[in-house]
């Protein structure tokens, strides 16, 4: 880059300034040289810091705590004693197992059908621009708006997918009561507004691998299957680990969906489909006397999301070559 | 995220579609012919993208008698007025009010982003500094972290300062945004030529005014879909304002999510209220789309 060349000559070199003020001047130019930058990218940093970064922290410490939100006269130091009965809570587990199902429900077809929309995209196509947008618009839809929709489309006496199913004669199922209902509900939520989504990223990582590698792999006489499997999965590896990654983070925060689709935080008449957020926000935020509970819990998940996107960088980085 | 750096970062086409014609027009064309089945299966694909939105727009014009019929109502009833109009009349969440909000939050945000964004890239991709490239890595690895998780403390916090059930409490935390920083740092590597820098710094201009007048003109298009991108994610945005607005004082998501608990069996008007929240996005969409396309793409590769 050129930047010593933007940055070289201050406004002191400048012939008419320089005799007339030149100290002033100049120790303005090289403040302005030296501060600006820091200047510029300290907004971000600063409030980022305040809102994003220290809470994260402080989730820590107040989940050292028997902490009240409201009355701060009402919390006192106890250790580990949070994590200790989150350990035995039969509430906690079952949060985590609905969560990781529900991940793994809907984040494995997810990727699936999102690989194949995007090497069908990635073709010789009429109407471009019209497909991607169609299948973007989800991603549009806000999570809100997501779960009321789909929550009626699941209703179990009128709803539109318990309709179709009865045309192949299947008896109405009862999505939001049963385990495996509700998390298929809801992993058809997540996975109607993401899929178009990463079919996209996908498909702008497929258009950067050179052509004439399918042209000399097609002389060779591999076919379609195995030129997805040995040219292009291998090529857009960095994506597809930066997408897992980024869908197992967002998987396992899952909360608005089945929030909506409960009409509380509990998930359900037994709990079948509360997730570890739902539970945080149960703990941490509604029962106002148990927020460092609740922080334990955010703990928690922040363990599971590390492990959970360490094993799948390896497990990718690994298992495609 | 070495990925980053190896990527080739020549082409400037933000906006315009990436150059395949050539390309195609180049290689075999058997090798990327659409047969029928491609056609059939986007087709499929489409209209399950396209069907609960036209679902809710459906029940959203229905009267609340046909919600039970069978086959499911297929086509737009006319009493969208009547339903609306009860939305506006429900106590449980002052819908009104929550659009009002939406936008006031959704533009603020979009503004801070995008000034501290261009600020922030300029000066990562066009100014040297100590610890320059620290810095930027920090940026990137910020993005990664999954700030919801300190939902808790951040509750307290507002609460503290007395902003629960204010919307500055959703505004402020997110005025600024790593994706902004990076995304337009590297458009403004490529975009901000070196030698009108050079010339304006010449001329006697401060960092400021070349920030002013060399830079941001040459970041627009940029800029303008960072702003698109910015606006919807705040438009949608549901956990934070749920956990500190009131029904009183709310954003539009937040009420659609205590319409759909106090209405439960008023489908019509929830699905108005729907629609209504719903409908500004998908118009900003179908006008947008393809720049915003662009700048999702454009961002998976550099990502």
């Amino acid at each position: 880059m050129s930047l010593s060349a933007t940055t070289a000559p201050p406004p002191a070199a400048s012939p008419e300034q320089a005799p007339r003020k030149p100290r002033l001047a100049h120790r303005l130019a090289r403040f302005d040289l030296k501060a600006s930058p820091y200047l510029y990218i300290a907004p971000f940093f600063i409030i980022f810091g305040i809102f994003g970064l220290y809470p994260i922290i402080r989730t820590v410490w107040m989940s050292l705590h028997n902490w009240n939100l409201i009355a701060p006269d009402r919390r006192s130091f106890i250790g580990l004693q949070n994590y200790v009965d989150l350990l035995s809570d039969d509430y906690f587990w079952n949060a985590v197992r609905n969560t990781v199902g529900i991940f793994l429900l809907a984040t494995i077809p997810q990727i699936l059908l999102a690989l194949f929309l995007a090497n069908t995209l990635n073709r010789g196509l009429r109407w471009r621009t019209f497909f991607r947008m169609a299948i973007l618009v989800p991603n549009v839809t806000s999570v809100a708006a997501v779960g009321i929709v789909f929550g009626t489309l699941f209703q179990r006496d009128f709803g539109v997918i318990n309709w179709v199913l009865s045309l192949i004669s299947v008896d109405a199922i009862d999505w939001r009561n049963t385990t495996w209902g509700s998390w298929t509900a809801i992993s058809v939520m997540v996975d109607w507004r993401w899929t178009g989504y990463n079919a996209l990223i996908f498909l702008a990582a497929m258009q950067a691998i050179p052509r004439d590698l399918y042209e000399s792999a097609a002389i060779d006489g591999a076919s379609r299957w195995r030129q997805l499997w040995s040219i292009t999965l291998p090529m857009i590896r960095p994506t597809l680990i930066f997408v897992v990654i980024i869908s197992t983070i967002g998987g396992l925060q899952l909360f608005t969906e089945p929030l909506i689709f409960s009409g509380d935080s509990l998930g359900g008449n037994l709990r079948q489909f509360q997730t570890v957020a739902m539970y945080m926000f149960e703990k941490g935020i509604e029962t106002t006397t148990t927020a460092g509970y609740g922080a334990a819990v955010a703990g928690m998940l922040f363990l599971m999301i590390i492990v959970a996107s360490v094993l799948n960088f390896l497990l990718i980085r690994k298992s495609v070559r | 995220m070495t990925s980053v750096s190896q990527r080739p970062s020549g082409s400037v086409g933000l906006l315009v579609p990436p150059p395949l014609s050539m390309a195609r027009e180049s290689a075999p064309r058997r090798l990327w012919h659409a047969s029928p089945l491609t056609y059939f299966a986007l087709v499929v694909a489409v209209l399950f993208s396209i069907y609960p939105l036209y679902y809710m727009f459906i029940i959203a014009t229905r009267s609340l008698d046909t919600i039970n019929d069978v086959p499911p109502p297929s086509t737009p009833g006319s009493a969208f007025g009547d339903n609306f109009q009860r939305v506006l009349e429900a106590d449980a969440a002052n819908f009104w009010q929550g659009m009002i909000n939406s936008v006031i939050v959704a533009s603020a945000v979009t503004v801070s982003v995008v000034l501290f964004g261009t600020l922030a890239g300029f000066a990562f991709a066009k100014l040297r500094f100590r610890g320059r490239n620290a810095l930027l890595l920090a940026t990137l690895i910020t993005m990664m972290v999954p700030t919801q998780l300190g939902l808790i403390p951040l509750w307290d916090m507002m609460n503290t300062i007395g902003w629960y059930g204010n919307i500055l409490a959703v505004i402020v935390p997110f005025m600024v945004s790593a994706f902004g920083v990076f995304m337009m740092r590297q458009y403004a590597a490529q975009a901000v030529s070196d030698e009108l820098i050079e010339a304006a710094r010449v001329d006697g201009c401060s960092t400021l005014r070349i920030y002013w007048n060399v830079v941001l003109p040459a970041l627009r298009p940029a800029a303008a879909v960072l702003g698109l991108l910015t606006f919807m994610e705040q438009w949608n945005s549901f956990l934070w304002p749920y956990a500190i607005l009131t029904p009183e004082n709310p954003t539009v998501q937040v009420s659609l999510a205590f319409l759909s608990y106090a209405y439960y069996i008023d489908y019509s008007l929830v699905f108005a209220a729907t629609a209504v929240a719903t409908l500004p996005l998908v118009l900003v969409f179908i006008v947008f789309g393809r720049q915003i396309i662009g700048g999702i793409m454009e961002g998976a590769v550099k990502a």
